[in-house]
């Protein structure tokens, strides 16, 4: 059974003239476990899809199952204890007047934790960052100490499933492996689901076992990480991208 | 020495050890970023006397501020026992300054609560909820700044009575409008913000988001504004102490003792213009202290 599947998801913002579709019948599905990688150039929809499962693009159609549960509608706070999601830009997603003390116990306060002292030195511990960190702000940090503090902050509720909306881009290349090698220990001590955006094949051939591959909001194939290793794309347009990045 | 050395490193460590450490590092670092802008300080200096001299006003002030003496009226400046001299009842104008300065510091203080709180709650829920609420709330705000600012204090004080209390309330009314247009025009940026994406993710409700995410990055611009702000708020304090409705006679409102003087301007110019001045040296105060509050405040400069 799939932990996560999407079905013919439509997403528009927009509407009458000013309607513009960014996903158009997108279908794919993630077991239990796996990564499941989407790639495509900007403005292909990769993060519209993640951000209509969380609830964050209010127009969309189709159906989102996570773990059998239809979604629909407002979210329950049992959905975000389930799927979490780490932003693109860690100069963004930090509030910049909130200490990562703050970032962190908050939301394990809004996850119904109590002992939240000891779990926030655990996540710090979990994502690299040792307790030195914790009473920090943001403009304190790096870029990539930032990413791992949103890191800890989706890991906080415990969930099954992290949705990565191109976790690297905004960081140097070298902070770029150290993430992605966190995130790969991460999934599999907590055993967590990823679906992760991208538009470097490279990062999804790292990461994930199977990858979809989206142009103007279409999906226009789904294949293997294996079959992308091989250069066997079936799609001109995946055929493009595969021989534009090596 | 070392003591007070070892207090300095504690404050300006990076690795704050608990809650209470990063909160005063944070504050010990904006203060001293303060403390370079000389402009500021001295701002903040002039409103630190202001405030002694309220406090003290029965300590500093040689006479009676309200003891009249018909035989030495319009006395000059430094006058027998008279420094700034005496006003059309004899009373010593010096006095009725000091204890002016705690009236300027009631209407200050209590506009200053009333009107940006006020407006920052109507700004952030328009902002945040949006749709109808944004509608409604926004065109309220519409109308009160439509009206010119004195014509609706006045209005406001004509039916409530003549009186400090009313003035106060008159003035707030017609200060909260620009701040919820601009709390408003900042939740609509923030509001987008991944930050705030991140925690609607977590489960947290509008009131949450509102009051823990919202404001605080509203308010440094909200103080800003207000200490800007500041001297007009002053100014229409005297206003309406010029034209009769604000504190009453014999009050020693620093607008009221201005309107006295006006009769006698040509002859006996001091009357008039020592309140006029203490005016201007409070306004320009509050303008410089805004000035440097804005350096070490606004989050756009502070994350650099």
């Amino acid at each position: 059974m799939s932990m996560i599947s999407v079905e013919n998801l439509d997403v528009w913002f927009g509407r009458g003239r000013d309607r513009v579709d960014a996903v158009k019948g997108a279908s794919f599905a993630v077991k239990r476990g796996e990564s499941f990688g989407l790639v495509g150039e900007s403005g292909s929809g990769k993060s519209t899809i993640l951000r209509a499962i969380m609830g964050l693009a209010p127009d969309w159609s189709g159906q989102i199952t996570v773990d059998g549960k239809a979604i629909s509608g407002r979210r329950e706070k049992g959905f975000y204890k389930q799927v979490q999601m780490v932003f693109q830009d860690p100069y963004a997603s930090l509030h910049p007047r909130h200490s990562v003390d703050q970032v962190l116990g908050e939301t394990l306060l809004l996850h119904g934790f109590t002992d939240i002292d000891d779990r926030v030195v655990k996540l710090l511990d979990d994502v690299g960052l040792g307790g030195k960190f914790r009473f920090r702000y943001p403009h304190q940090l790096s870029g990539g100490q930032r990413q791992r503090v949103a890191i800890a902050r989706a890991l906080a509720a415990e969930p099954e499933i992290l949705l990565l909306d191109e976790p690297t881009s905004a960081l140097d290349v070298s902070v770029q492996a150290e993430i992605l090698n966190l995130l790969a220990d991460l999934r599999v001590e907590h055993g967590l689901t990823y679906v992760m955006v991208s538009h470097d094949l490279s990062v999804v051939g790292h990461m994930c076992d199977q990858l979809a591959v989206m142009k103007d909001g279409e999906i226009v194939e789904i294949m293997a990480v294996d079959a992308l290793r091989a250069m066997k794309a079936v799609h001109p347009y995946s055929q493009h991208l595969l021989e534009a990045s090596v | 020495m070392s003591e007070t050395q070892n207090l300095r490193a504690w404050l300006l460590t990076d690795t704050p050890t608990s809650r209470r450490h990063a909160k005063y590092a944070a504050a010990y670092q904006g203060w001293l970023s303060f403390r370079s802008n000389t402009m500021a300080m001295i701002g903040l200096w002039i409103l630190i006397f202001l405030v002694f001299v309220a406090v003290a006003a029965p300590l500093l002030a040689p006479h009676d501020p309200f003891e009249q003496t018909l035989s030495n009226r319009l006395q000059g400046l430094n006058s027998d026992g008279h420094i700034l001299g005496t006003d059309s009842l004899g009373r010593d104008i010096l006095s009725r300054l000091i204890y002016g300065s705690r009236i300027t510091l009631f209407i200050v203080g209590l506009v200053a609560l009333i009107a940006p709180i006020t407006g920052l709650l109507v700004g952030t829920v328009a902002g945040y909820v949006g749709g109808w609420t944004d509608t409604v709330l926004m065109r309220i705000t519409d109308i009160f700044l439509a009206f010119p600012r004195l014509v609706l204090a006045l209005a406001f004080v004509a039916a409530l009575g003549a009186g400090i209390e009313n003035a106060v309330l008159a003035i707030s009314l017609t200060a909260w409008p620009p701040y919820a247009r601009m709390a408003r025009a900042e939740t609509l940026t923030i509001r987008s913000s991944d930050y705030i994406s991140a925690i609607q993710l977590q489960g947290a409700g509008p009131m949450r988001i509102i009051t823990k995410h919202i404001w605080p990055l509203c308010i440094s611009s909200l103080i800003v504004r207000v200490t800007l702000d500041m001297a007009g708020i002053i100014l229409a304090a005297a206003g309406l102490g010029f034209l009769g409705l604000g504190a009453q006679p014999p009050s020693p409102e620093w607008g009221a003792m201005i309107s006295e003087g006006r009769r006698f301007i040509l002859d006996s110019w001091w009357v008039a213009t020592v309140p006029g001045l203490a005016i201007f040296t409070v306004s320009l105060a509050f303008n410089l202290l805004g000035d440097g509050l804005r350096d070490v405040l606004d989050p756009k400069d502070a994350e650099k």
